[in-house]
């Protein structure tokens, strides 16, 4: 039982449970919090998997500022103490989870017939003290994926301009326009 | 001795903890939180078969994986308050104006 095992069932323990609390508590709050502790558990395993950009990346965007807004959103609409009625159609949803599991039973036979050509060897595991993990993403980043990287500016971009279209008050029309 | 089957196991169950959140609750916030939440265990996939298959093309795809998990909350958000806004509850069951 060496670090790494103890570390992983730690973390990710945590993980899990602060997963099953964001989807099973019911004030949004709760939910937000949880949802930060999680997203920091599974940047805890990205730097146990040896990928130190991407955890503190998820750090950055995902605990510091996804979260963020979503904060900003529900105390802004004053979320936090809506109480939704019990529901009464929620046997349909268990009619979802037999579909779920039926596509599972068949799609699992299929799952080990796809074998991706990636190209072993740039990860560059074994120049792990010289080269870091932010210098490895970057080689591969700036030269082969060059062009998916401006189409996702554009694509924040294009995000930008609809989230801010999306909730302009519209002049000129009466409240109820 | 941790191998890729329990990364793969731990992301396998948090995808489902969030298919079940989209699934069963009816707060629009909460469904998105855990849309957020499946996009991060195919995050936690990808960058455990990049290390498992020595190779940095899964660290690079979970960084557009990020991209457009910031764009769709962002516009996801966006909806919500509009959503907010004219009906007054964020309940997805009332959004009904185009059901049969």
């Amino acid at each position: 039982m060496n670090m790494e095992s103890v570390f992983f069932y730690i973390i990710g323990a945590i993980t899990l449970a602060s997963a099953f609390c964001v989807v099973f508590l019911h004030r949004p709050i709760h939910n937000v919090l949880f949802m930060i502790l999680t997203m920091i558990g599974l940047a805890g395993l990205f730097i146990l998997l040896q990928a130190e950009f991407i955890a503190m990346v998820q750090l950055i965007v995902y605990a510091g500022a996804v979260m963020v807004l979503f904060l900003f959103v529900i105390m802004l609409l004053n979320l936090d103490d809506l109480r939704l009625p019990q529901d009464s159609r929620i046997v349909r949803r268990w009619v979802g989870v037999a579909g779920a599991l039926l596509l599972l039973l068949l799609v699992a036979p299929l799952l080990g017939a796809f074998v991706p050509r990636l190209r072993s060897g740039t990860l560059m595991l074994d120049k792990a003290r010289e080269v870091s993990n932010t210098e490895v993403v970057a080689r591969e980043l700036f030269t082969t994926y060059l062009l998916p990287f401006e189409i996702a500016s554009v694509l924040l971009l294009s995000a930008i301009i609809g989230a801010v279209v999306l909730v302009r008050k519209r002049s000129g029309k009466t409240a109820s326009g | 001795m941790v191998t890729l089957q329990h990364y793969l196991f731990l992301s396998a169950a948090l995808f489902t903890l969030g298919v079940m959140g989209v699934m069963f609750r009816r707060n629009l916030i909460v469904i998105l939180m855990s849309l957020e939440l499946m996009l991060n265990a195919v995050n936690l996939t990808f960058i455990a078969l990049a290390r498992y298959m020595e190779s940095v093309e899964g660290q690079i795809i979970v960084l557009f994986v990020m991209v457009v998990a910031a764009a769709e909350v962002a516009v996801g958000l966006a909806i919500a308050v509009t959503i907010f806004r004219q009906k007054g509850s964020i309940d997805v069951d009332e959004v009904d104006l185009m059901r049969w």
